[in-house]
């Protein structure tokens, strides 16, 4: 058997896995990016309520972050795969439907980086809106801006100017963990490699092109968060 | 909810926890030391030493932790003829070492930055006190700057530990029944997802929690100076009688 060079195997040819591949890498960032934002939508209700003088939402919110924060990630990717076709099975015998009702992986997937994330993202965006000034809030308080006008116009610009470096943290996690999800066999950067180890009997090098792959895109984001960090700070004085 | 079935759950999964205990030991002290040379070659002021050094620390914090494993576990596998002449091959057949090995390489990379924020924030006023005592070298380092950069690294490097606990689930894919790998295996035998969940979850908090608390007694006792002096109870003794 002859054996095929490494440009040829992860190349777009024939015997090329190079389109799987970057097919696969562009499902990983979707799952990232849908995981993402899922998460920042729980990081700031859970930040909303950290701060709330209600004592119950608060201790509520700081169980959720500590809760999440102390368990395997994998952990709580098995229990939305395996808990979520549960329960879509359970109610789908409800309406007469027969047997397992599997929940999408992506689904799965995005959601378990969802809440996963959004314990992080809850603290970035609590440590940032305590940096905003009370002053500020004062002052919109004063001009008569009712609450929502207030949270748009004056809390929500600065606290993600303030949070995008914790952000940008946040989001390598989140990068990584979306190779977690393979083991719910979304066809993900890491799944598709190891589907392509396994036909071609080449492990080492589609996990060193998986690999290669992941840091660039890690690379790549680092340097648009900083972009926005800079872009975002570009009024603000520095003290030196 | 089925607490008869919770307690087996419960039983079955504490079998896991000194894999779980001992992955994680295992390679946070492989780590620790690796770290520490990471972090001395950063601050060798060598180019190349640092150079290494900052392209290992990017390379292992800019991809996951799966794909370190599986690249050592299953990736090593295509250079088997190589790794059995060398006498390798019995390391990297084992799912245990492997992942002992992905983890200590995985931790060492964050581990070194954080050190290293240690070591940089030893004042320098200390080290010059040190060096007016005549003390060098290994001396210095080992009575002077080891500790307390030891002491300011130590609550970023205590959730570091926290870590790497939570990512010994992780060998769970290369086979390793630790306490996730067995909460998968009940979770698929079972179909009773949340039961086994509350259960396994439960028992990372509580270890997580009781490593929190020894950090915590460690800091405690490395900062005797940061601390109250005990109330010194007024003595009425008659001295001057």
């Amino acid at each position: 058997m002859q054996q095929v060079s490494y440009f040829e195997l992860i190349g777009f040819g024939p015997n090329g896995w190079g389109w799987s591949l970057l097919i696969a890498t562009g499902m990983t960032l979707a799952v990232a990016l849908c995981g993402f934002l899922a998460g920042s939508v729980v990081g700031t209700l859970v930040a909303w309520a950290k701060l709330s003088r209600n004592v119950a939402a608060r201790s509520l919110a700081d169980g959720y972050t500590t809760i999440l924060r102390g368990i395997p990630d994998l952990l709580v990717i098995y229990l939305f795969y395996f808990g979520g076709s549960a329960a879509l099975s359970a109610i789908g015998s409800l309406f007469g439907a027969e047997g397992f009702i599997g929940v999408p992986a992506f689904v799965t997937g995005a959601l378990a980086i969802g809440i996963v994330s959004g314990a992080y993202q809850a603290e970035v965006f609590r440590g940032a809106y305590q940096v905003v000034g009370r002053g500020e809030i004062e002052a919109a308080r004063s001009v008569g801006m009712h609450r929502w006008l207030m949270f748009r116009r004056i809390i929500a610009p600065q606290v993600l100017r303030y949070a995008i470096p914790g952000l940008g943290n946040t989001w390598q996690l989140v990068l990584k963990e979306s190779a977690l999800i393979s083991v719910t066999g979304l066809v993900e950067l890491l799944r598709q490699s190891h589907i392509a180890a396994g036909s071609t009997r080449r492990p080492f090098d589609f996990y060193i092109t998986a690999a290669v792959l992941y840091l660039a895109i890690t690379w790549v984001s680092t340097y648009l968060f900083q972009r926005a960090e800079t872009h975002s700070m570009r009024g603000m004085r520095r003290a030196s | 909810m089925d607490f008869a079935f919770m307690r087996d759950t419960f039983l079955q999964l504490m079998t896991g926890v000194p894999l779980t205990l001992n992955l994680a030991f295992t390679s946070v002290a492989f780590g620790a030391v690796f770290a520490m040379l990471l972090a001395l070659m950063r601050m060798s002021n060598v180019r190349v030493l640092d150079g290494i050094a900052r392209t290992y620390v990017f390379v292992f914090r800019g991809t996951p932790l799966l794909v370190q494993i599986f690249l050592i576990y299953y990736g090593l596998g295509q250079f088997r003829p190589v790794l059995q002449e060398w006498g390798l091959w019995s390391f990297f057949r084992e799912p245990y070492w492997c992942a002992v090995l992905a983890l200590t390489l995985n931790t060492a990379a964050y581990a070194s930055e954080i050190f290293r924020g240690g070591l940089q924030a030893v004042p320098h006023q200390q080290v010059e006190a040190a060096r007016a005592c005549g003390m060098s070298g290994f001396l210095l380092f080992r009575r002077i700057i080891f500790p307390i950069a030891l002491r300011q690294a130590l609550p970023a490097y205590g959730s570091e530990i926290i870590l790497m606990v939570k990512a010994t689930s992780l060998a769970s894919i290369i086979t390793m029944m630790e306490i996730t790998g067995l909460a998968a295996k009940l979770i698929s035998q079972t179909f009773r997802a949340v039961e086994v969940f509350i259960v396994a979850g439960a028992i990372y908090l509580v270890l997580n929690f009781v490593i929190t608390r020894i950090i915590m007694a460690v800091e405690w006792w490395l900062s005797p100076h940061l601390r109250r002096p005990p109330a010194i109870e007024p003595k009425l003794e008659a001295a001057h009688v």
